[in-house]
């Protein structure tokens, strides 16, 4: 029953660290990359999950539930972001007719 | 056989993730990101963590993507608005290569890394369970779980107010 899972035995924790840097930075080119809003907002959220993955490997890696805890208080956190991000990005859909970026320039001196 | 699957998800989870950023029509967009979540999940499993594997599936796959979905359902957001936007090759250029030079920079700072090894005498399998993590999250994090739902509750009426429509405001 208190056997050390495969993928711990096999896969070296570098590993891990190379996937989700990779990830997270997938998504910091969409972010820089796109022009619509919600794309934007679908790319932090790939970076959310990057950073996720690497905190349940180390908790797995050092039999340390505190890393998984952790990732539940981020799920929770980003849920709650994203329902006042969408609210707010159909408000601007409502008042200016596109999620386009660039037409967003309100706050720009 | 474990490592072969570890390297098939990693494979689907990039491929999916890279869709996501690069598909022309955002509702492919959003596909792609319900089968990251997945294959995510896939790791999750993998690395014996059945609760977070769960949630993800629950939160992000279910209830996120959905929200994202109706969204871009409700804005009508396609190619053709797609391809009305603003672009400029330079960005998406310029986006790319500071994008690679992080991954680079990243990679060769953690490539050196102590990352220490298993400790197979104290190794708990079972902490990855909903049983291990319910008792933490009950006694130690009890109160970062209460102010969580205090967080939704505020992020819940806020979202109301934002979507009310006001009076001299244009219908749909």
């Amino acid at each position: 029953m208190n056997e050390i899972p495969e993928v711990i035995r096999t896969i070296p924790l570098h590993y891990y660290l190379f996937f989700s840097s990779t990830l997270f930075v997938i998504g910091i080119i969409g972010v820089l990359t796109r022009r619509n809003a919600i794309i934007i907002f679908m790319c932090i959220e790939l970076m959310l999950n990057a950073v996720n993955l690497l905190l349940t490997a180390f908790s797995a890696y050092r039999s340390d539930a505190n890393g998984q805890v952790f990732v539940f208080f981020i799920m929770a956190v980003a849920a709650a972001e994203v329902c006042v991000g969408l609210a707010i990005i159909v408000m601007i859909y409502r008042n200016l007719r596109t999620t386009d970026i660039n037409i967003l320039s309100n706050l720009k001196w | 056989m474990t490592g072969n699957l570890f390297y098939f998800l990693t494979f689907i989870t990039l491929f999916a993730a890279l869709g996501v950023v690069f598909s022309k029509n955002p509702v492919y967009s959003v596909l792609c990101l319900i089968l990251t979540f997945f294959s995510l999940s896939g790791h999750y499993i993998l690395l014996n963590a059945q609760f977070v594997a769960a949630v993800n599936i629950i939160v992000y796959a279910g209830a996120i993507m959905v929200l994202f979905l109706f969204v871009i359902m409700f804005l009508n957001l396609n190619q053709d608005t797609e391809q009305t936007q603003h672009k400029s090759t330079l960005m998406k250029v310029a986006g790319v290569i500071s994008g690679g030079l992080l991954l680079v920079i990243m990679i060769a700072v953690l490539k050196d890394a102590e990352l220490g090894t298993v400790d197979t005498a104290n190794f708990d399998s079972q902490i990855g369970m909903v049983e291990n993590l319910g008792q933490l999250l009950f006694t130690k994090y009890l109160l970062p779980f209460e102010l969580v739902s205090v967080l939704f509750l505020s992020a819940m009426v806020g979202a109301v107010m934002l979507g009310k429509k006001e009076s001299q405001q244009r219908h749909f």
